[in-house]
């Protein structure tokens, strides 16, 4: 995400900081690659839908054609005990990353008292009873969203309008 | 084509577009539901095969989980890998696409920051239950243990190219076990 910003706000001009800021908002918050997301939201801001589908295809080509011919590499090689030494110690290592990942994204997350519940339990959902996802979105989303659900604004109460110590809250005044 | 590469297509086809649509927080989200449908249900994989083409999005450029293109290859030749990235980046894109256009729309509806604030933390948790997936698969030994403890300090420590790391521990690993 740090090249993304560098390349579209820094060196190219063609967000600003607030716009990044609001096409990362949408990304996150939507399902599907955040990286795809964002190509296709700053692709369509830019140039509508061919913006979106060009850039679409420029983020996932050069990765579809190596992984392919990755895979062709490996079809005829994958009894060979490097090559499995070799990819398992790169998944060891994608654990190590994944985790900085997790880490500076969630950094809001978790200090915070109601966010960090609910990180907490849809890890033990998923991870540890094993409960399909399907289900775990359709239960904890919405309960996460009421969580943050917009304050309404308190009825007036009759005696709003008197000073504070003698108000509705008086009670709270240090005599 | 056989009835049995139709069904086969067909199959892919509908896990792969399930797992583009609960994608929340991004890709990584999704590997306990994928390992859990390619591995134990339907039998596609073994744990094995699955973190060892894992591995190989590891490292192309562009997205990790372009290696969802390799299982569809391993499955059904081209035309699978074809049905599999269709389904797994189509309906991300409509949706993209979709929810751009609207989200300005919804720029005074109150509930938006609250769908917005609210997901998010559930987003954090699916991505540490991938990482915990992963971390299942591949830490086997003291070795593996030290690569991911050592690639997490590194790049606590400064940005490096996630990359070049994970190939480094790839090769650190080939060569402590040959």
């Amino acid at each position: 995400m740090a090249y993304l910003r560098e390349y579209l706000v820094l060196e190219q001009g063609w967000l600003d900081d607030e716009g990044f800021l609001g096409a990362m908002e949408i990304s996150e918050t939507i399902p599907g690659l955040i990286a795809v997301n964002m190509s296709v939201i700053v692709g369509d801001n830019l140039r509508g839908i061919p913006g979106a589908i060009v850039a679409v295809l420029g983020m996932l080509l050069p990765g579809s054609i190596s992984v392919m011919a990755l895979a062709i590499l490996y079809q005829s090689n994958h009894s060979n005990p490097d090559v499995r030494h070799f990819l398992l110690g790169i998944a060891a290592a994608a654990v190590g990353l994944l985790s900085t990942v997790a880490l500076q994204l969630g950094r809001r997350q978790f200090g915070k008292f109601p966010d960090a519940v609910v990180v907490a339990v849809t890890f033990f959902a998923v991870s540890i009873l094993k409960i399909s996802l399907p289900i775990v979105l359709v239960t904890l989303g919405p309960i996460s969203v009421w969580l943050y659900r917009p304050k309404v604004s308190p009825e007036r109460h009759p005696e709003e309008h008197l000073p504070f110590h003698r108000g509705p809250r008086h009670h709270l005044f240090r005599r | 084509m056989s009835q049995i590469h139709v069904t086969r297509l067909f199959h892919l086809f509908l896990v792969f577009s399930l797992l583009s649509v609960l994608a929340l927080g991004g890709g990584n989200s999704v590997l306990p539901e994928m390992r859990h449908m390619t591995v134990n249900r339907l039998h596609w994989l073994t744990a094995d095969q699955f973190r060892s083409i894992y591995s190989l999005g590891q490292v192309v450029p562009g997205p990790n989980m372009l290696m969802v293109l390799v299982i569809g290859y391993q499955l059904a030749g081209w035309l699978g890998m074809s049905v599999v990235g269709i389904s797994f980046f189509l309906p991300d894109f409509l949706i993209a696409l979709f929810m751009n256009r609207l989200w300005i729309h919804l720029g005074g509806w109150p509930w938006r920051v609250s769908i917005q604030r609210g997901l998010a933390p559930v987003a954090i948790g699916l991505m540490i239950s991938g990482t915990y997936t992963i971390a299942r698969l591949s830490i086997v030994d003291v070795a593996t243990i030290m690569i991911a403890l050592v690639v997490f300090a590194i790049l606590l420590w400064r940005h490096v190219n996630p990359g070049i790391l994970v190939l480094v521990g790839g090769a650190v690993y080939m060569l402590v076990s040959h």
